[in-house]
């Protein structure tokens, strides 16, 4: 229990972070991080499909939409984009360093790479639900992704009109 | 709810009040439109991990993930379209500012 409240904690610090930044594409990276805490509570609450939904939908592709909308709404001046062009390499020179230092102590660490997964039947159970179970909720999700399509397809043809 | 089960959701009621109110505040305190859409996924996360807490509390995990999956679907979408709107509020006003959008003002 003393490591779920740890973790909780660090969910909260980074809400609070991710409210609390200045800058809009902190803001999306931080949201993204509670995305992975919360992801990690839910590994440890037993639902792993979930949690690999949360992983890849709202810390992946919602990130990206995040960040994207970012850029398209706030370009960078010529001049800020050729001084970041510029600084990219002098910042991240010890990048390559970090990550061969990081293989080598993994490997020093014999960590126990046997993973199993002890909740195939519950998986099941939830394919079961998911499948099964629902019948009417399921036409109203995919009315609402069609929807969703659509809307994304007519906004981006305006978008272009103008 | 039995004893146990309260004892085992208390800390997490907590935190997900807390964070519940985190993404509350970021949605009316705001101004900037990406800004209000971040709290609503806070808002959302919260909800989603209640959503957990309570199937696993309840021994009804399957159920609990199934609509988890469901709401995580449904929160994309919602994304999507509301990045869509707000991408069509910017080529339109050249502002995100929450302020500025009276043009349907009466």
């Amino acid at each position: 229990m003393l490591i779920n409240i740890i973790i909780l904690i660090c969910l909260i610090l980074s809400g609070l972070w991710t409210v609390m930044t200045r800058s809009l594409l902190r803001a999306a990276l931080g949201l993204a991080l509670t995305s992975i805490i919360l992801t990690i509570i839910m590994f440890r609450l037993g639902s792993p499909l979930a949690a690999v939904f949360e992983l890849s939908v709202c810390s992946g592709l919602i990130s990206v939409l995040f960040i994207s909308t970012i850029s398209l709404t706030e370009p960078m001046s010529q001049q800020e984009t050729l001084k970041h062009m510029r600084q990219r390499l002098v910042r991240f020179w010890y990048l390559p360093f970090v990550i061969v230092a990081a293989g080598i102590a993994l490997s020093f660490l014999k960590m126990p790479l046997d993973f199993k997964l002890s909740v195939t039947e519950t998986m099941q159970t939830v394919r079961f639900i998911l499948w099964d179970v629902r019948q009417l909720d399921l036409i109203g999700q995919v009315i609402i992704l069609l929807s969703g399509v659509f809307g994304v397809v007519i906004l981006f043809r305006e978008g272009e009109k103008r | 709810m039995n004893p146990d089960a309260l004892a085992i959701f208390w800390p997490f009621g907590i935190f997900i009040s807390m964070l519940f109110i985190i993404g509350l505040y970021c949605v009316l305190a705001t101004f900037n439109l990406v800004r209000a859409l971040i709290g609503l996924e806070l808002l959302i996360k919260a909800v989603t991990l209640l959503l957990v807490v309570a199937g696993y509390i309840s021994n009804n995990l399957a159920l609990a993930q199934a609509l988890v999956i469901t709401l995580i679907v449904i929160e994309v979408v919602v994304m999507a379209v509301a990045m869509g709107i707000v991408l069509g509020i910017h080529s339109h006003n050249s502002s995100l500012d929450l302020r500025k959008l009276k043009n349907l003002k009466g």
